[in-house]
């Protein structure tokens, strides 16, 4: 840890850093890659789902031998899509880059507390995401089962299945080392005066997200053990009595393909928490500092998030109202699934009402705060319907449930992390955006991410199931909705295309002078109070500073500045 | 430049940060057995028959293995406090026999596994669940008594010359090896009546 101050050759300073803002930057990096990386699986496959069995352009004959994508590709593709963009993107973005670069800067800690496992979490990580990836050289291709790996299905499934579970074996280790390490560096590292009370809304929800991470992932390993297990040494956990598979066998039976999915949506059901607190966390920091004025209800927020934490555990069986599970349990569930909607709205309502009577300022970070307000509003509100079992009868399988959590994740989740990158961009670079791209990218992208997922409601309430690679052109009541499918599929490259702002934009900001400012928002957080932009080297801060207030003391009446660093006295 | 609470507590929390490190740890392993466990329920109550343990495995040697770990948990606390007490000498004696006792753990593991393999019919992962299940929850303990024997082996061999140079920061090592240490225990203490005499 004492390396002082002599030379650092690249390799040290860079690639084997064990400083936090160094981490921070390359989760960054590599998780944005394997987002573009991701959607560009969704855009070949949209290809073939809005013109069906035609040759793809230009890559087709990497693909299949007539040009068309084939079936099993079409299967592999979307299962890596999912697994690529939820553990290797957003993940890793919103925990492991955001957390890891932040939250030791606006707690006032020199570093995280356990550097060392630190940077072992970025690169088990690392070798995780390469492992997955792999899957697609092996014979049979990638991982086919789906994100969800369901069995008998995914037990009898081609090799890439079996490589899917080593690297969900080494990402669970990655985020156990990273959840520990951001759990006791906050209950640990928080300098002098930094109370529970004083942490910024990011830290809390960086925090609950650790929590969730710890507790959430290792039952989900349990599960990927005993599917290894099945695979592998001939075990039958998942395999019922008195399955036939052509090809396979004999299994001793016995099993249960009903345990996987308990195990799975054990982990899958906090998971969708864990995308969606650290972008609370970055729209609530955005949206007080860019209308002047304190977040409404500081305290509520906190108390809706750790309670929104604890019921994440026991709603995972609302995936489950038609596996034959039983009545009773699916009761117990609808219950507890229409429970945790109210910490939701208590938080979305809590960020609303913050907007009232601020004098706002129109900047790129803020435009998709406010643009994820009413994006993750329909993708809670569209979830109702698919929490009650009656209602999911019906909308299960379908377009239906793609649309909505989508809108969570898409223009919810990933325009939080976009108005993250725009507005802490200066604090990693001492460096400003260009405004005009930044404010292209987000009329462009939201009007295009809508263009995408708005039509699969209306697909999936026509009963259009999903995971069809025609994109259910066989199906006569599709008829009337199909035609959807060329329109979303323009929209998604369209999408696509409207992200060339978003990397013009980094490579020209990049490239621009530093414009000598440390804290060019006027914030109040220490992270760019009480240090320079970019921070100091390994330390942070020329002097920890010690926390006096409340992390959103702006406008606050008979102080000469409409913001009241959290450091200053009074 | 130095991580705070690094080998000294934190006044208001107590702790010093390795020490809530391996706590939120083991919190994560217990979900991790936890799973396994539930999974086990889940099996058994799924099916009719169920076979009892001792229809496959030997209680005896079970009964010896719980005796060899909890004494090798109670020397491990003897070997920190030892440290605490400043006796270099005997912490190298306790650590030492909790190294005996666990690798004697692992030789009784190594019998009671082939003998399943060398049975007629072989008893295998694949023959049904209840092998199935228990190959894999004492499998996978297994895996964490080796970690804890590189670790302990670490800190009674080389890893030592650290009490000269540190003695504070040592002696927090060894406890924090012991919370492992005495976790990897308790999931044995679980796992013999459930698998054995269950």
């Amino acid at each position: 840890m004492s390396e002082g101050n002599h030379k650092q050759s690249f390799w040290t300073k860079y690639i084997w850093s064990t400083d936090h803002k160094i981490i921070g930057i390359q989760y960054g990096i590599t998780s944005l890659a394997w987002l573009l990386f991701g959607f560009v699986l969704i855009s070949i496959m949209r290809y073939q789902l809005a013109y069906p069995g035609t040759p793809i352009p230009l890559i087709g004959s990497l693909l299949g031998p007539d040009g068309a994508l084939p079936p099993e590709t079409y299967n592999s593709m979307g299962a890596m899509h999912g697994t690529i963009m939820i553990f290797l993107g957003v993940v890793p973005l919103a925990f492991g880059a955001f957390g890891n670069y932040l939250v030791p800067l606006q707690i006032g800690a020199i570093d995280m507390a356990f550097p060392k496992l630190n940077a072992a979490s970025y690169w088990i990580y690392f070798l995780g995401s390469v492992i997955m990836v792999v899957g697609f050289f092996v014979p049979g291709g990638a991982a086919n089962s789906g994100w969800t790996s369901y069995p008998p299905l995914s037990n009898i499934a081609t090799t890439g299945q079996t490589v899917w579970l080593w690297g969900m074996v080494m990402l669970i280790t990655s985020s156990l080392l990273g959840s520990v390490n951001i759990l006791v560096t906050v209950i640990q590292l928080r300098t002098d005066g930094m109370t529970w009370m004083k942490l910024p809304i990011f830290v809390w929800t960086q925090f609950i997200t650790a929590f969730l991470l710890l507790l959430a992932f290792p039952p989900l390993e349990a599960a990927g053990i005993l599917q290894l297990m099945d695979r592998l040494v001939g075990t039958s956990f998942f395999m019922p009595s008195g399955l036939v598979v052509s090809g396979g066998g004999p299994y001793a039976g016995g099993g249960s393909p009903l345990l996987w999915q308990h195990l799975f949506w054990f982990l899958a059901h906090p998971e969708v928490y864990v995308l969606i607190l650290p972008a609370f966390g970055i729209v609530t920091e955005v949206i007080a500092n860019n209308t002047r004025k304190p977040i409404k209800g500081y305290k509520s927020l906190v108390y809706a998030m750790i309670f929104l934490g604890f019921m994440s555990f026991i709603v995972w069986a609302h995936h489950m109202y038609l596996t034959g599970m039983g009545t009773t349990i699916g009761a117990f569930f609808q219950t507890t699934t229409m429970i945790i909607s109210i910490p939701s709205v208590v938080i979305l309502t809590a960020l609303l009402l913050s907007l009232w009577g601020g004098s706002i300022r129109f900047n790129t970070p803020m435009l998709f705060a406010l643009g994820f307000l009413p994006m993750f509003g329909i993708g809670g509100l569209t979830g109702l319907p698919l929490g009650l079992a009656a209602a999911d009868i019906h909308l299960h399988d379908t377009y239906y449930v793609i649309g909505h959590f989508h809108y969570v994740v898409a223009p919810g989740t990933i325009f939080a992390l976009f108005a993250g990158i725009y507005y802490w961009f200066p604090k990693l670079t001492g460096k400003r955006t260009n405004e005009m791209l930044g404010k292209l990218h987000f009329y462009s992208s939201f009007i295009f991410m809508n263009g995408v997922f708005m039509p699969m409601f209306i697909q999936g309430l026509a009963g259009l199931s999903r995971r069809m690679n025609d994109g259910g052109e066989t199906y006569a009541h599709a008829a009337g909705v199909i035609h959807l499918n060329e329109f979303m599929t323009i929209s998604a490259w369209l999408l696509g295309v409207a992200q060339l702002f978003f990397i013009v934009n980094m490579i020209i900001s990049l490239r621009s002078k530093k414009t000598g400012e440390s804290n060019p928002w006027n914030a109040t957080t220490i992270d760019w109070t009480d240090t320079t932009s970019p921070p100091l080297g390994h330390g942070n801060f020329e002097t920890v500073p010690t926390v006096y207030r409340g992390p959103y003391e702006y406008s606050v009446p008979n102080e000469k500045n409409d913001f009241s660093p959290q450091s200053q006295k009074g | 430049m130095d991580i705070p609470f690094n080998v000294k507590e934190r006044p208001d929390t107590g702790l010093y940060n390795g020490k809530l490190g391996i706590w939120l740890f083991l919190a994560s392993e217990v979900m991790l057995f936890g799973g396994l466990f539930s999974a086990y329920i889940f099996l058994r109550t799924g099916v009719d028959n169920w076979p009892a343990g001792t229809e496959y495995l030997d209680v005896r040697l079970a009964t010896l293995n719980t005796l060899f770990l909890i004494s090798s948990s109670v020397t491990m606390v003897m070997s920190w406090a030892s440290l605490k007490l400043n006796d270099f000498k005997k912490f190298k004696f306790y650590s030492g026999t909790t190294l005996l006792f666990a690798f004697g753990f692992l030789v009784i593991k190594y019998f009671e596994y082939s003998a399943k393999f060398s049975h007629v019919p072989p008893y295998l992962p694949s023959t049904n669940n209840f092998l199935g299940i228990y190959f894999t929850m004492t499998g996978l303990h297994v895996l964490h008594v080796i970690g804890g024997i590189v670790v302990i082996g670490y800190y009674f061999g080389p890893g030592s010359k650290m009490w000269k140079a540190d003695p504070e920061r040592f002696t927090n090592r060894i406890e924090i090896v012991g919370l492992y240490w005495h976790f990897v225990d308790l999931v044995w203490i679980f796992l013999f009546p459930v698998l054995y005499l269950l």
